[in-house]
């Protein structure tokens, strides 16, 4: 059983999962994970976001510009609405790649080391 | 809502109408008592024995996801408004980010049943589960409100009824199909209902789609310039503002709503639990890269649902559409592209999308009843109540007796509801997640000072913040369409609190930590980190 509760008795395979959660911790593998992890996920979020308020700022204060038509009767702001979408779609299936080969070797094998220093 | 004037369904097709939703009645109660036979344990129960894969779990976020706000709401939103219709749903989508990037991954590793365990993972127990618990509740409250209020007047338009006494007839019933879903089947039934949900709004928003696209010669500019010229408001019907940003309040107003939109998604209570029934965090991933997927590709098809109302069907003032505030929007067209009022083909496909839209009010609510429910039993009577010495018998017992409370609850509140003006409440719910949840969760994860103080000053102060602010706005009183139209106390100029709540809420986090000298829930910061990203620990799969 997983400890959610910090009540339960301090037993002996308490004392071994804390044990090594310490470990790990200090481990250089997992300062590289945490460091590899933040490095795409907090620049990519700042990016959406960033980009979605632009475009919702747009909407408000920039509707001269919105309303230029692209071609036919599309125009900048459905243009910039179907952005929004493709952004949402890449940056997921960039974050789904990076992790796959960055991080979640990484990952596995400071799991592993838990599993067999604890028994679980 | 607006009450209904025109019944939309009339004689055969009523027949139709109601055998479709009978089936749907049937195949979702046949779904709950199947899985009713395999909840043995508490992680059955709460978590679907966390056996979901990331496509299935993925799908069932879609069905929890997309309700009947989504599909009948935004694309009468767009059928009314064109173009200022489409950008709900464009911050609907993009908040999907916050949840891959920041949240899923993450709390698959470190929760169990509820939000609150991720939360309480190192702070102390009861303040923190009780306050994640209140704004739980909260949230799942309003929204299941504006659900079952929206199921109402939705089956009164779809079968043909005004009469109140059957609208309110619908609000039990609803009421009393989503406590069966949730007592019998748990976790495992409803995301089995959602994932059938899913796939019907998939199916049947697909087949609309392509019968407008085809009335078009797949040309997205010639349905455009249908859609503007038919609506009587020319190119403008294509630009920003016809609905959002008239005067500079109203910008602010569509700033914050759009705030609470991106930031809300991830602190949704019933949207979290989702990601504890995949076996790992890369399922977690994998189900949140699938429902972007079905989502997005579901806002693009309700822009062309919705800009197909615009051109094919009557949306002039007093027509039915603009009646129901757009809410018949979706299925006249499917009506009209059918072949029309009166044809076969109308008829049955009129009949078809009146199914799904039922079929999603009952996924959606389903969803948000287990999460309040779980949360009572998990949190409130399991930790703050019995300090973690209950059964599970005895909690799995106490979960169902939630789930009747909250069904009592919310239909107690859907019948009068329904004269007020409600259409603010989905909006609300998304400003409290981004308010309240949201910044105790990344601090929670990301930050090691944070501790028990902050969380408990952020959850109370953001959902507080929120609140307060939208009974003081122009939605409290003031205005004729506002919930006390006769009074006038409103002195915060905005609908949407997200602006000044969002921020308020992560103040109060930081100053309630700086506030409070209590630093054990530094300790447990390094497990709770290797555990988050590591998934050392973290609860697995159940196999029977």
């Amino acid at each position: 059983m997983a400890r959610t509760r910090r009540t339960p008795p301090a037993s002996n395979q308490r004392k071994r999962e804390e044990q090594s959660y310490t470990d790990l911790a200090r481990e250089p593998d997992f300062a590289e994970l945490k460091r590899r992890y933040r490095r795409f996920a907090i620049p990519a979020t700042v990016a959406f976001l960033v980009w979605y308020v632009t475009y919702v700022v747009c909407n408000n204060w920039a509707r001269g510009f919105m309303d230029t038509r692209v071609v036919g009767h599309v125009n900048v702001a459905l243009v910039f609405g179907l952005l929004q979408f493709l952004s949402t779609f890449v940056i997921a299936y960039l974050y789904s790649r990076y992790a796959d080969r960055h991080l979640d070797p990484l990952s596995t094998r400071l799991r592993q080391r838990y599993e067999k220093e604890t028994g679980r | 809502m607006t009450p209904l004037l025109v019944p939309l369904a009339a004689g055969d097709n009523r027949v139709l109408t109601i055998t479709l939703f009978l089936a749907v009645v049937a195949v979702t109660l046949g779904i709950t008592f199947w899985a009713s036979r395999q909840n043995k344990t508490a992680a059955d129960y709460y978590a679907g024995g966390r056996s979901f894969s990331g496509f299935q779990n993925g799908l069932a976020i879609g069905g929890d996801y997309m309700s009947a706000a989504s599909f009948l709401g935004i694309s009468g939103s767009i059928a009314l408004y064109g173009y200022d219709g489409f950008l709900y749903s464009i911050g609907f989508l993009v908040a999907w980010l916050v949840a891959l990037l920041l949240v899923a991954e993450l709390l698959r590793n470190s929760g169990r049943y509820t939000m609150a365990d991720q939360l309480a993972y190192r702070m102390r127990q009861t303040p923190v589960r009780s306050a994640a618990a209140t704004s739980t509740i909260v949230v799942s409250i309003f929204y299941l409100l504006a659900q079952m209020v929206g199921a109402g007047a939705l089956v009164g338009l779809l079968l043909g009824v005004s009469d109140p006494t059957v609208k309110n007839l619908v609000i039990v019933g609803v009421g009393i199909l989503m406590v069966v879903y949730v007592t019998l089947g748990g976790m495992k039934g409803t995301t089995w209902v959602q994932i059938v949900k899913a796939v019907l709004l998939m199916i049947g928003t697909l087949l609309i789609t392509i019968l407008v696209l085809a009335q078009f010669h797949f040309n997205l500019s010639e349905l455009l310039g249908a859609a503007a010229q038919n609506s009587g408001k020319g190119q403008a019907f294509l630009e920003p503002g016809q609905l959002y940003g008239k005067d500079l309040v109203g910008k602010f107003d569509f700033l914050s709503l759009g705030l609470a939109l991106v930031l809300g998604t991830a602190g949704l209570p019933h949207i979290l639990i989702r990601f504890y029934t995949t076996p790992t965090a890369n399922a977690a991933r994998k189900s949140v890269l699938w429902a972007i997927g079905l989502i997005g590709a579901f806002y693009l098809m309700t822009l062309v649902l919705g800009f197909g109302a615009a051109a094919l069907v009557n949306t002039a003032k007093g027509s039915q559409i603009a009646t129901t505030s757009g809410n018949a929007a979706s299925p006249l067209l499917a009506q009209a592209v059918g072949g029309g009022e009166g044809t076969l083909g109308g008829s049955v496909l009129l009949a078809l999308i009146s199914a799904v839209a039922f079929a999603t009010i009952l996924a959606v609510v389903a969803g948000l009843t287990l999460t309040s429910a779980s949360s009572v039993a998990h949190d409130l009577y399991a930790s703050v109540i019995k300090k973690g010495r209950a059964s599970e018998r005895s909690e799995m017992i106490v979960v169902r007796i939630a789930a009747f409370g909250i069904g009592a609850v919310a239909i107690a509140l859907a019948i009068p509801a329904q004269r007020l003006n409600i259409a603010f409440l989905v909006a609300l719910a998304f400003a409290v997640a981004a308010s309240a949840n949201l910044p105790a969760l990344l601090f929670n994860l990301f930050w090691r000072r944070f501790n028990t103080m902050g969380a408990t000053f952020s959850i109370y102060g953001g959902l507080i913040a929120a609140v307060v602010l939208v009974i003081f706005s122009p939605v409290g009183s003031g205005t004729p369409t506002s919930l006390a139209p006769t009074m006038d106390f409103a002195w915060f100029p905005l609908r949407n609190p997200g602006l000044v709540s969002i921020p308020f809420g992560f103040l109060c986090g930081i100053v309630g930590t700086f506030i409070s000298k209590d630093t054990s829930s530094q300790t447990r910061y390094d497990e709770l980190s290797v555990r988050s990203l590591t998934g050392a620990g973290a609860e697995k799969a159940i196999s029977h």
